[in-house]
């Protein structure tokens, strides 16, 4: 059979883009556009372009299939502009993926941008504005690149603004690039201008339809090529009123869209969906765009007049509660889609009593809710709190349903039992996917996360919840006959544990492939450490969204084994690269790196003694202390969104979901304030300390009077000349007689999280369980924080002078330092042991310690307090057998076991 | 002489590899230098073009085993010969006259080889323009992303000459190959069209030919193989193909995609295998030609040859193993949107 290959436009960028008939509306990401974005611009004149290219992440994250560049603007360079941009996004994988619509009214700078891609480019635009010659010209060296163009509907006498003279200036531009130039039809996009309606000039009105309809009859005369166009100019007349504005695109794309429009210069994140808009808005856009009574402007003066009142409302949040008047089916929907809870015991109930079966509700309406919401999910329209929500408002209906299910069950049971047909109790379920956080490790947000996205989409999740042992995960995978086994971690030793877990589906013959996720994890200890231990698939997945692609894919019989075999090769190659890698840099030996420290000069210093030796302990009564402490970045990050806080909350793309998990957050903290959810509890102590080599040695401080030995690592990483090979020993004072030189440890912990845990399961309600996970440990952090705080300027009172706010102390600009065990500065975790019997943390403020050495509760933090002004935060990073030998030593830990505990640092 | 009208009826086989094959003369840099460039102020030993000016023969000779193994194209020695890659020994100066050069030692080699042997077979020459040593889409300087080493108008000025020296000494098919960077290819182009445009010429035809360097399936630049055959297909190929690399073992999968995406003829020239330790290449010529064998049977391939490490026998092996097989048949190209009910 020889494959048939069709007329499509082809595009490509590091990926390819073919536009089938059966390819949706394609958006053209229009935010790297000067004279669309003022923030885009603004940083483009101000050089950052670093920050630039990340206005074209957000663009592609969003679901952008092309990134429309445009860099006219008369106080910039345009040449130079788009020169510099297209080639550092050249360097970006994951924006270079698409392609590039090289967007300006000169020549000149098209051809520059032309010269920077190696891709299939669309050129926008060209047209004949200044004749047939000119445009041939032109379109000729479009050609010569290999570019699409967008041919705009302008000719000698002017911009074409009625159906017959859009479509007759496409149809001239058609005849002379396919017959003279020698286009191909489908490499032609014609831009036939859209036009700003409701101006309140009548002759205007009509922009809208005359757009439309030469929309529909250059698709008949020339069904090869594609029509395009730059959607926000329609609505120009109502700038500053999004809302709107937003309406009116949606109603206007969704009929240019069937008049065969294929693709619109759009901002993706902003178009609100044709079904959502409130109908009273939605038919007066209909009537303005479509000009239906419209005589005198009479459409046009309603849409004003609406827009008016949505503005006097200004952000007063209205309910707009029309859409409880629709069928039962639609009102699910709507409740999955804006995750509303308040009618969904009733409506559900509605349903059950409308259909024959139980589970018909859910396979029905339900589901086809769920897909809609995955949909939009999966396009970039919708961000995962929204989902999380969506999830909270199917668990409950679910939970409606789910004793008539089970009733029935029972009866198909019974019948079966009676005629002896077993079909009747058999029903193949959905594809079960099993979720643990491995032994040792107690942090499961993310897990629940991706548990949710994962239910939303259909699977069946069995959670085993945090710290499941190897044997206890595996055989639930085999009694369960799950498809799909999920693993994730948050501290080091937890990776070992993962390596662990594969080694023994490999011994039992598993068949399952094994999914690897959480905060320390990566792709590249995957493929190094986890991948060669077991041969059915093993396949990092970065976070929640991609969970979904992942298990679909692995599920699909067709695409199992091609995704499988990618993702080996790509481990095989990482790993390669990885071990090539190894010898690359050179190390000291650890006699060498000791002679290198940092250097203190101890002649000039004068330690301060603290407040107090010995330890304490608090609790606070209510968290009322800590809100202002906390830092809300890793907070948004835990829900996927990335950007820094509080811009945020006015991002363009996530804006608006940020704001309403920020508010949804508040909410919350005031409840856990008022109501006293939470105790927060602490520890803390001050000892007389003094170094030796990289031990400091804390006199007499355990129990029994004993000296403590902490135990620290030195980098050995060959430096460059001046630059020390650091130890945090270094910034405790060497025994002399004179000077004493102190160092600190504590514990902060927040309690009280469980029984609320349980009443959100109870109520099905995911959102509002992550949402306590999350802020509790961000409340902890936030009490690590607040303690430090008080520790500097009066209990230890080695900087009583500070002044600084919540944005410094986030960076760090304190003096001084807390590193906690287990991470960078200091990555044994086992010392762990020894800071909490110094300030006996398990009895003072039952904080307990794992097998691999996590807090339990989970939101809780420790480490040590330097106080010395030149100490700083810094990570070992690899070292050698030979310290790794002198370190066993001087701990007492056979060579193996310390081997073990110290793994990331040896590879 | 019609290379499309051949290529419709049979596979056709490409030669092998120059470097490997002017290897085995053990040349030192006197011979490198011949009479002409005794005095040249830099070392000039590794130049191979330099050869079809110093050492004609020698060149004459490789070309004339080739085609005596079987080969159907000869691929000029010019691999490196554009001013931007010879400025490497300082000789820019000598862009052109090397193409010249070289396109006259493989005509000469075919003028022989007819003469010889008597058969009237047609034989044609493929001007090789190679990727150069600087490319337009990636940074030589990792902590400037955006540097470029070269611009585009340059790398089209030195394609430009060259496409005038290899079109000024006779040769019948243009072979933009080696290519690990599109642009840079899209450059080579680029020239091409607007040259035989200025030349008011009919243009020769082109032949590409990628490289996928990594076994994601992706070329140097980043491109995916089907990314990567979209950004040329303006320059309305020939065949579009494959050389070099990791070998034929892991050029299958992706000389199977090419062959139903490509509207064009497809080739592939794979190295023989990976170069062991020693820098040297083991893969047996049975080796290499079991594996084209396959390709020509599934219908994946209408150029076939080998690239580096293979050797006048590794070609005899392949022409041999090819010959009875049915080209590829090009894919269906319809030109209408199919009705939709």
């Amino acid at each position: 059979m020889v494959p048939v290959i069709h007329p499509f436009m082809r595009l490509s960028g590091l990926e390819p883009l073919v536009v089938r008939p059966e390819t949706n509306f394609i958006n053209v990401g229009e935010r790297t556009n000067v004279t669309g974005s003022k923030k885009f611009a603004r940083l483009i004149k101000e050089n950052k372009y670093e920050e630039a290219l990340s206005v074209a992440r957000q663009q592609v994250e969003n679901g952008a299939q092309v990134l429309d560049v445009n860099m006219d603007d008369a106080l910039l360079d345009g040449v130079q502009a788009m020169v510099t941009f297209l080639n550092l996004l050249q360097s970006e994988p994951d924006i270079a993926r698409i392609p590039i619509m090289i967007d300006s009214s000169k020549f000149e700078i098209i051809e520059a941008g032309l010269k920077c891609v190696q891709g299939k480019c669309i050129v926008n635009s060209i047209s004949m504005k200044e004749g047939e010659e000119k445009f041939i010209e032109q379109a000729s060296i479009c050609q010569d690149f290999g570019a699409a163009v967008v041919v705009m509907a302008f000719d000698e006498v002017g911009q074409a603004d009625t159906k017959e003279r859009k479509v007759e200036i496409c149809h001239r531009a058609y005849k002379i690039l396919t017959e003279q130039v020698g286009f191909a039809p489908q490499d032609i996009i014609f831009d036939p201008n859209i036009f700003a309606v409701a101006t309140g000039l009548e002759e205007h009105n009509n922009y809208g339809v005359d757009f439309i309809e030469a929309t529909r009859e250059i698709k008949r005369l020339m069904p090869l090529c594609k029509i395009s166009g730059g959607v926000s100019n329609l609505s120009f007349s109502f700038r500053g009123n999004d809302h709107v504005r937003e309406a009116m695109h949606s109603v206007f794309l969704f009929h240019a869209i069937k008049a065969g429009m294929d693709m619109g210069i759009v901002n993706a994140g902003q178009l609100v969906v044709y079904d959502e808009i409130e109908p009273a808005l939605r038919d007066l856009c209909e009537d303005v765009i479509l000009n239906r009574n419209n005589d005198n402007n009479e459409a046009t003066e309603k849409l004003i007049a609406f827009a008016e009142t949505v503005k006097a409302k200004g952000k007063e949040e209205k309910k707009d509660e029309a859409w409880r008047g629709e069928p039962v089916e639609k009102r699910l929907a709507h409740a999955l889609i804006n995750g509303i809870t308040d009618y969904i015991d009733a409506d559900t109930e509605e349903a059950r009593q409308k259909y024959p079966r139980p589970l018909e509700v859910i396979e029905g309406p339900l589901m086809d809710g769920m897909n809609i919401v995955g949909d939009l999910f999966g396009s970039g329209k919708m961000f995962l709190p929204q989902v999380v929500k969506s999830a909270r408002v199917m668990k409950k209906a679910v939970a409606v349903l789910t004793p008539y299910i089970e009733k029935e069950k029972e009866e198909n049971r019974l019948l079966a039992e009676q005629s002896g047909d077993i079909s009747l109790n058999n029903q193949a379920g959905a594809a079960k996917i099993l979720l643990a956080t491995v032994k040792g490790d107690v942090h499961d947000i993310g897990k629940n996360i991706v548990g949710v996205v994962l239910g939303c989409n259909g699977y069946d999740i069995i959670d085993m919840g945090v710290m499941v042992p190897a044997d206890k995960i595996l055989d639930t995978a085999e009694k369960e006959q799950v498809d799909i086994i999920g693993l994730s971690g948050l501290i080091t030793p937890s990776l070992d544990e993962m390596v662990h877990i594969a080694k023994e589906m490999k011994r039992r013959n598993m068949h399952q492939p094994l999914l690897i996720g959480g905060a320390t994890t990566s792709r590249m200890h995957t493929a190094v450490k986890i991948a060669p231990e077991y041969d059915n698939g093993v396949i990092h997945v970065l976070d929640a969204s991609r969970s979904v692609t992942v298990a679909g894919s692995l599920l699909s019989d067709e695409q199992k084994t091609s995704f499988l075999s990618e993702v080996q090769k790509e481990y095989i190659q990482l790993k390669a690269g990885f071990d090539k890698k190894k010898t690359a840099k050179n190390y000291l030996s650890y006699e060498a790196a000791l002679a290198n420290p940092f250097k203190i000069n101890w002649e000039k210093f004068e330690p301060v003694q603290p407040t107090f030796l010995g330890t304490r302990s608090e609790e606070l009564a209510d968290i009322t202390a800590l809100r202002n402490y906390i830092d809300w970045k890793p907070f948004f990050i835990a829900w996927e969104m990335h950007g820094p806080f509080p811009q945020i909350l006015s991002d363009e793309v996530v804006g608006k979901q940020a704001t309403q998990l920020y508010e949804d957050a508040q909410r919350m903290l005031d409840k856990i304030e008022q109501e006293k959810w939470l105790q927060p509890k602490a520890c803390y102590g001050f000892f007389s300390a003094y170094s030796e080599g990289d031990t400091i040695v804390l006199p007499n401080a355990s129990n029994n009077n004993e000296d403590v030995h902490l135990e620290f690592l030195r980098q050995q990483i060959q430096k460059a000349a001046g630059q020390p090979n650091v130890s945090l020993a270094d910034f405790i004072q060497p025994k002399n007689e004179k000077e004493k030189d102190y160092i600190g440890a504590f514990v902060v912990t927040i309690h009280g999280i469980e029984e609320h845990i349980k009443r959100f399961e109870a109520d099905h309600d995911d959102y509002g369980k992550i949402m306590l996970q999350a802020l509790a440990d961000r409340l902890a952090e936030a009490y690590a924080e607040y303690l430090h705080e008080r520790v500097r300027k009066s209990e230890w009172g080695y900087a009583s002078e500070e002044h600084l706010s919540n944005e410094e102390l986030i960076q760090e600009k304190y003096l001084g330092i807390r590193p906690a065990p287990g991470y960078p500065a200091c990555p044994d975790h086992t010392e762990k042991y020894k800071l909490f019997q110094l300030l006996d943390a398990t009895n003072t403020i039952g904080v307990g310690l794992t097998e691999s050495l996590a807090m339990y509760p989970a939101s809780s933090v420790s480490g040590w307090y330097f106080a010395n002004p030149q100490s700083q935060y810094f990570g070992v990073g690899k070292i050698q057998q030979d310290q790794l030998e002198q370190y066993a030593k001087r701990k007492g830990m056979p060579i193996d076991l310390a081997e073990k505990w110290l793994r990331p640092n040896l590879e | 002489m019609d290379i499309q009208k051949e290529l419709e009826n049979r596979i056709l086989v490409i030669d092998g590899a120059m470097g490997t094959m002017i290897q085995r003369h053990k040349l030192e840099e006197a011979d490198y230098r011949g009479t002409r460039f005794a005095n040249w102020h830099s070392d000039v030993k590794g130049n191979n073009d330099l050869l079809c000016i110093t050492q004609p023969e020698i060149i004459i000779g490789i070309h004339l085993q080739y085609l005596e193994a079987g080969a159907d194209i000869i691929e000029t020695n010019t691999f490196s010969s554009t001013t931007i890659a010879q400025a490497d020994y300082d000789m820019q100066s000598l862009a052109h006259e090397l193409n010249v050069a070289a396109a006259k030692c493989a005509k000469e080699a075919i003028k022989r080889y007819h003469e010889k042997t008597g058969n009237k077979e047609p034989k044609f020459v493929a001007g090789a323009i190679g990727p150069l040593n600087k490319t337009l889409s990636l940074s030589p300087d990792v902590n400037n992303p955006g540097f470029r080493a070269v611009t585009f108008d340059e790398v089209v000025e030195a394609y430009t000459e060259q496409i005038d020296g290899l079109v000024t000494g006779g040769v019948d098919i243009l072979l933009i190959e080696t290519i690990f960077d599109t642009l840079n290819a899209k450059a080579a182009i680029f020239a091409a069209k607007q040259y035989f445009k200025k030349k008011k010429q009919n243009p020769l035809p082109i032949m590409i030919s990628g490289t996928i360097t990594d076994a994601s399936g992706r070329t140097l630049s980043g491109q995916t193989l089907e990314a990567f055959y979209i950004s040329v297909m303006h320059a309305q190929p020939l065949s579009v193909g494959l050389n070099c690399a990791l070998g034929a073992k892991e050029m299958r999968g992706h000389i199977e995609e090419l062959s139903q995406i490509a509207t064009c003829f497809t080739s592939a020239y794979p190295n023989a295998g990976l170069p062991n330790a020693m820098g040297e290449y083991d893969e047996q010529p049975h080796e290499t030609a079991h594996f084209l064998e396959d390709w020509a049977k599934e219908g994946f391939v209408n150029i076939v040859g080998g690239c580096c490490g293979t050797t006048p026998d590794h070609i005899k092996h392949i022409a041999d193993h090819v010959k009875k097989i049915a080209p590829r048949k090009r894919p269906q190209v319809v030109t209408q949107l199919e009705e939709t009910n």
